[in-house]
């Protein structure tokens, strides 16, 4: 017999799922927020699909990658070139625009992946640079002043990605595969004596998180109704980076709540312009400062409500002594 | 000695890293069943020989043979599932996931299900999660970690860490353990327990062992033959009884005699 384990909370989320599907739907559909609102919320699921996906690499895995947004370029480029030079239709922009961001991510994965800590950050970050600057130069696809892409990104689309992301990450990562991932991310060395393939691990994890980036980028492309390079500069791929790092590394709860807050805070802002930058990384800073691991540091919303009645006897105050 | 052939093969075995020979002419071989001690002072070289049989390091001369296969330039996970597993000197837990899931990486190389019905959530997840589960568990009991299941593996106290390594090492199934200083850090209570287990371990999975080791009296009293290393270089080898009397090892421990 199978043995549903989460049963409850897994009905409990897809209920919550649909309720809140249902609410944003009937808000957008009746016009009840104009439509700077409506964009809000758009940019937040999409800023949510990316956290999600470079929660996968660096939460989990522990790769610092800081090259995402490399990889949301490729995705927005490729989704765009299909739906608007080839006249596809967006979910098959979605589907281009996720595969060729994960090839991407294999491809720069496989050679760069040998790197650990700082180096990996420093090739990632070279890599988002590259296509940056790649896009710059490919005339086809509008060069430096970009490429006008009509707007196809509805509420629908971007949940159902959204809800797409964090399912197949969620289940990912609470399988053996997750927990290879999390061994690499704990103690590589221990993780190849345990018979892990650490490399092949690590090439998944930046495949399944290159290939969300990408849907993102698409799901971005037909949102702002133009995609230049200039989006897709290393300060885009930092603004996801502090979404994982606030919301606490290892947690993806933290990176969908960091994701929310963070963009509500951006976009109430913006009536401030001239102190709007300041007051963001005031936050920023303030909220490292008192929670130095994230919001949520490595737990999970969920566990707040399961883990209670796992507690039991035995020593829990954390003391480690070292006798030598 | 055995006639048999044996598990372990080392063969003039030997590292450089630049100019610094770190391990040379290294000769060891090891029998099914057995328990061997590897003693040295600090610095020659015992733990690169271990990283050495285990793929940390390729070494730069000589070739080791495990069950007469050559293992040159195999990566550490696959001459894990060939049967060698280890402990680290300094304990290399993964810290933040709890007891039983150490445990259940370990058992990584079992699962059938792939990553694709992971992602589906298709029925062989389920029974293999399961399956894995359950097995983890088993085998905590048997070291008594049970209790601790769901404890972050950094919360344990020390000894149970050692323990929990231990166990960890064994759940991947190998025919040889080794064991880097086990006893690194422990009281004599401690180390008392530590040598109880690794009797109970050897005896329950038939396993042979080699053991990295700085307290004299637990590789005396439970070893059955004891290679000296220093400077790299192997300088004796016998039995305990041996070992102790031998000049070259009482040199190498206390100095050279003043004539």
């Amino acid at each position: 017999m199978i043995k549903l384990k989460q049963t409850k909370g897994f009905w409990f989320s897809i209920l919550f799922a649909f309720v809140l599907f249902t609410i944003v739907q009937i808000v957008i559909a009746n016009a009840v927020i104009n439509f700077y609102f409506v964009n809000m919320i758009l940019t937040m699921g999409i800023y949510i699909i990316l956290a999600v996906s470079l929660h996968l690499i660096i939460g989990i895995t522990g790769q610092f990658s800081i090259g995402h947004a490399g990889f949301l370029a490729v995705g927005a480029y490729t989704s765009a070139v299909f739906t608007m030079k080839l006249g596809q239709p967006l979910w098959i922009g979605l589907i281009a625009g996720g595969l060729a961001a994960a090839i991407a991510g294999m491809l720069i994965g496989i050679p760069s992946l040998r790197l650990k800590g700082d180096y990996l950050a420093i090739a990632t970050l070279g890599f988002g640079e590259i296509v940056r600057i790649t896009f710059f130069n490919i005339d086809y696809i509008g060069g430096p002043s970009g490429m006008m892409v009509s707007q196809l990104t509805t509420w629908p689309w971007v949940f159902g990605c959204m809800l797409l992301t964090i399912l197949v990450i969620r289940n990912f990562t609470n399988s053996t595969h997750g927990r290879a991932c999390i061994s690499v991310r704990e103690d590589e060395i221990a993780a190849d004596a345990m018979g892990i393939n650490t490399t092949y691990y690590k090439v998944v994890a930046f495949l399944i998180g290159s290939f969300f980036a990408g849907v993102g980028g698409a799901l971005w492309a037909h949102n702002f109704y133009i995609i230049q390079p200039s989006q897709f500069g290393f300060l885009k791929s930092f603004d996801i980076l502090i979404f994982v790092v606030l919301g606490g590394l290892g947690s993806m709860s933290g990176a969908v709540i960091a994701a929310i807050l963070l963009t509500l805070v951006s976009m109430l802002l913006t009536e401030y312009p001239e102190t709007r930058m300041i007051i963001y990384s005031l936050i920023l800073i303030f909220t490292m400062l008192y929670r130095p691991r994230g919001l949520l540091g490595t737990k999970e919303v969920t566990s707040l409500f399961t883990n209670r009645r796992n507690k039991k006897g035995g020593p829990k105050d954390g003391n480690t002594h070292t006798v030598a | 000695m055995e006639t048999h052939t044996p598990l372990l093969k080392v063969e003039q075995v030997g590292i450089r890293f630049g100019g610094l020979k770190a391990v040379a002419n290294v000769n060891m071989k090891l029998y099914p069943g057995e328990l061997v001690g590897l003693i040295g002072p600090n610095g020659a070289g015992k733990t690169t020989f271990f990283n050495m049989l285990t793929g940390v390091y390729v070494p730069t001369d000589g070739s080791i043979f495990f069950k007469g296969e050559n293992l040159r330039k195999q990566p550490p996970y696959k001459i894990t599932k060939k049967g060698i597993s280890r402990t680290f000197q300094n304990i290399r837990l993964f810290e933040e996931l709890s007891v039983i899931d150490n445990v259940k990486v370990a058992y990584h190389s079992l699962a059938k299900h792939t990553i694709l019905s992971s992602i589906l959530r298709l029925p062989n997840y389920f029974s293999g999660e399961k399956e894995m589960d359950e097995r983890a568990l088993e085998f905590l009991k048997l070291f008594n970690l049970d209790q601790y299941r769901d404890d972050k593996a950094k919360n344990l106290p020390y000894g149970q860490q050692r323990r929990l390594e231990i166990a960890r090492a064994l759940a991947t199934n190998p025919e040889l353990l080794l064991l880097d200083e086990p006893a690194a850090g422990m009281n004599p209570k401690e180390t008392e327990q530590l040598m109880d287990l690794i009797a109970f371990i050897r005896e329950k999975f038939n396993l042979t062992v080699l053991l990295i080791e700085h307290d004299m009296s637990l590789v005396m009293g439970v070893c059955e033959r004891i290679y000296v290393l220093d400077h790299g270089q192997l300088i004796a080898h016998g039995t305990p009884e041996e070992i102790r009397n031998h000049p070259k090892v009482i040199e190498a421990y206390l100095g050279e005699e003043v004539s």
